[in-house]
């Protein structure tokens, strides 16, 4: 009786084990939360920072953010300077050795693949630029793909005893990824070539990897909200130069959009931009489908 | 021939330039990261700005009024960097004028540990305190043109020291930080860098968390103690005679209640936020008080003080790139010692006054790194009440600064 005790103990703490022993990892972006839940399963637990509702250039190093940090094994952020504002504070105020830069507890997703839109020159007077090119990567999948790669290696790496669990994650990933893609390749032909006004600058590789143009931005420079001047300077670029459609996501106003799809009579699309910005789009496969339907729907209207 | 030669030249040339660019590059990749900061002001007062005084209250360091007209505030250069993997150095320093000359003041030249492990860090140099909430923040980041009266009254605006501060972080969900620090004790409000070079001490304990997507907190207890052996404020000179400084020795101890509640809708701060914030000071002094340079004999008298005071500011973004924001400031003192006329004197009788202060401002930040303020006080720290407006710009230069809470 003594060692059924013992017995049901020991169980208990087998299968109590895991969940404590589970990776802590601080994504700062819904869509590295998700990837790191995809890959990692219930060996990783995951928080994230942010929301798809809140515009990550402006966070606060808010307390419960310093708490969570504290406690991360793996900060998975996009970098790049796009956290410029908070992820620096963060680290300095968690103290946590772990995650500084240049230990494995690193991972910038952005960082991992090339970017577009390197600025030659960097000066604020172009607004709120990025010397590290353009930060907002995760909506090409082809670079969602690499990174997904780099991500699985830098899980196996912190948490070698479950590196092969990591590994069959990843290509059973990339085996449903690359279908995807393909299918979605597909679905977007009809939107290849248009022409489209985005808000801000965070729809860079999507479009990228659609092969559809940007003729302008809702925000006079990056960064600075939309005034009445630059909305009516749009308006008479319309006349001329007419966009398929206009483009903004979860977080971002949508009075400036709506204003000139009014005016020029364009569709203005609210596209989830991460995970979680729309009911649909509940993780990346969600996230891209939605985004399909989303303006393939806008070009038939 | 000559062709070849001229365009072999232009090669050696481009080349030689670009290695000697790179080089360059290599060594400037390592240097720290450098802001400056530019602050300028208009001030119109309906009293004289060097009349003003804070009845019941010493006052030091950089505690009066701008000067009236156009003049420029505190302006700040700050390099910062990791210097390995293991600390943290930044210097500031701090450019003002004072009565037509230039002064530069090294306001912070700290070292901090990159994560000691256990969630314990260390910081080493001269550092803002971390007691109260308003106190580690530059003036840049605050949310008025000028201090809160509690902090002109007891700090001269901020409290900074050389020393060392420890701190940890719980292992825990919801943000609890508790701290110590122990100083030298030589700038104001403590002074004469007693007991060796360790003449102050500080704790403080933090709790924060969120509520919700859209609401976060923060609730701060702090204490700050010294032993003070002459602690020198504003003086004046009686007809031709030398100027009397007040001077004070003894205990000093201030204890302080912080709460900060920010909200957002969606806690999507670009739109629209609000924060609120409130700080209560309260400060219990035994020791005397000496007139220097007055008598022979010196003046001199025991002093037991008691001060309180606080403040309540709400700043509202209604949209983004403006806000509008209300504060109001309240003090109280009640200090006795065996001769009132030298108390009277050092400027420490509240002359049955009780110091507050209304303030409104409105101010536009065109992007993250301007800020153009305008702001209306209506100041009652003394007897006559003063109309007070303040046209203020804030600006940053170079690296990104960072998003406190």
């Amino acid at each position: 009786m003594q060692n059924l005790k013992w017995l049901i103990g020991a169980c208990i703490f087998c299968i109590a084990l895991p969940s404590q022993a589970a990776l802590q990892i601080f994504a700062c972006e819904p869509e590295w939360a998700s990837l790191s839940e995809t890959l990692g399963g219930d060996k990783v637990k995951v928080y994230s920072a942010t929301t798809a509702k809140q515009d990550v250039h402006r966070i606060q190093a808010r307390p419960s953010l310093i708490a969570k940090m504290r406690r991360a094994d793996l900060v998975v952020c996009t970098g790049a300077e796009l956290e410029t504002g908070w992820l620096p504070l963060l680290l300095q105020r968690a103290s946590n050795r772990k995650v500084q830069p240049g230990q494995p507890g690193y991972f910038m997703a952005a960082e991992q693949v090339e970017r577009l839109d390197i600025p030659h020159v960097v000066d604020r007077s172009m607004g709120d630029v990025h010397a590290g090119g353009n930060p907002h990567v995760h909506l090409d999948p082809h670079r969602v793909a690499e990174i997904a790669r780099h991500l699985a290696e830098r899980l196996a790496q912190i948490d070698s005893a479950n590196a092969g669990f990591y590994q069959s994650r990843l290509a059973d990933f990339e085996q449903h990824w690359q279908a995807a893609i393909e299918s979605w390749q597909q679905k977007s032909e009809a939107l290849k070539g248009l022409p489209v006004v985005v808000h801000h600058k965070d729809w860079r590789y999507l479009l990228d990897w659609l092969g559809m143009k940007e003729i302008a931005t809702l925000e006079p420079k990056p960064g600075l909200p939309p005034n009445a001047s630059h909305l009516a300077r749009l308006k008479k670029q319309m006349e001329e130069q007419r966009a398929a459609m206009i483009l903004r996501s979860a977080y971002q106003d949508n009075r400036p959009s709506e204003w000139l799809a009014d005016k020029a009579d364009i569709p203005a699309v609210e596209l989830p931009y991460t995970v979680g910005g729309s009911d649909a789009a509940n993780d990346l496969f969600g996230l891209f489908d939605d985004t399909l339907a989303r303006m393939l729907k806008a070009i038939k209207q | 021939m000559e062709k070849v030669l001229q365009w072999s030249a232009a090669t050696l040339a481009v080349c030689a330039y670009s290695s000697m660019a790179a080089a360059q590059q290599a060594d400037n990749s390592m240097n720290p990261a450098i802001s400056m900061v530019l602050q300028g002001q208009y001030a119109d007062y309906k009293q004289d700005p060097e009349v003003y005084e804070l009845p019941g209250f010493m006052l030091a360091g950089e505690a009066g009024l701008a000067e009236a007209g156009f003049g420029l505030g505190h302006g700040e250069l700050v390099m910062s960097s990791n210097i390995d993997d293991l600390y943290f150095g930044k210097l500031t320093l701090a450019i003002a004028e004072h009565e037509g000359a230039t002064e530069i003041e090294l306001e912070e030249a700290y070292i901090e540990t990159l994560g000691l492990g256990s969630g314990l860090t260390v910081k080493a140099g001269r550092f803002f305190s971390n007691v109260g909430y308003l106190n580690s923040q530059h003036t840049h980041a605050w949310d008025f043109a000028d201090a809160p009266l509690v902090y002109r009254g007891l700090f001269g605006n901020q409290l900074i020291d050389d020393g060392i501060q420890l701190r940890w972080l719980a292992p825990t969900d919801i943000f609890l930080q508790v701290g110590a620090e122990m100083g030298r004790g030589e700038r104001f409000p403590a002074g004469g860098a007693s007991d060796e070079g360790k003449g102050s001490q500080a704790f403080f304990i933090e709790l924060g968390g969120d509520v919700g997507v859209s609401h976060s907190w923060q609730l701060g207890v702090s204490h700050w103690s010294a032993e003070i052996a002459g602690r020198q404020s504003g003086g004046h000179a009686h007809d031709g005679g030398a100027v009397e400084i007040p001077s004070y020795t003894g205990d000093s101890d201030v204890t302080a209640v912080d709460v900060v509640w920010k909200w957002a809708p969606d806690g999507n701060f670009a739109q629209r936020n609000l924060k609120l914030q409130f700080e209560y000071f309260k400060r219990d002094e035994d020791g005397s008080v000496e007139l220097e340079n007055s008598g022979p004999p010196v003046e001199t008298t025991t002093y037991q003080g008691k001060q309180t005071g606080w403040y309540a500011q709400a700043v509202y973004q209604f949209k983004p790139q403006w806000r509008v924001g209300v504060r109001y400031d309240s003090l109280e003192s009640d200090n006795t010692g065996s001769d009132a006329d030298v108390l009277g004197e050092a400027g420490l009788d509240d002359e049955g006054h009780k110091p507050e202060r209304t303030s409104i401002m409105f101010d536009y930040a065109h992007s993250e790194f301007s800020l153009v303020r305008l702001q209306f006080n209506q100041d009652k720290s003394y007897e006559t009440a003063d109309d007070q407006i303040y046209l203020q710009y804030v600006m940053s230069l170079g690296a990104h600064g960072a998003h406190q809470f």
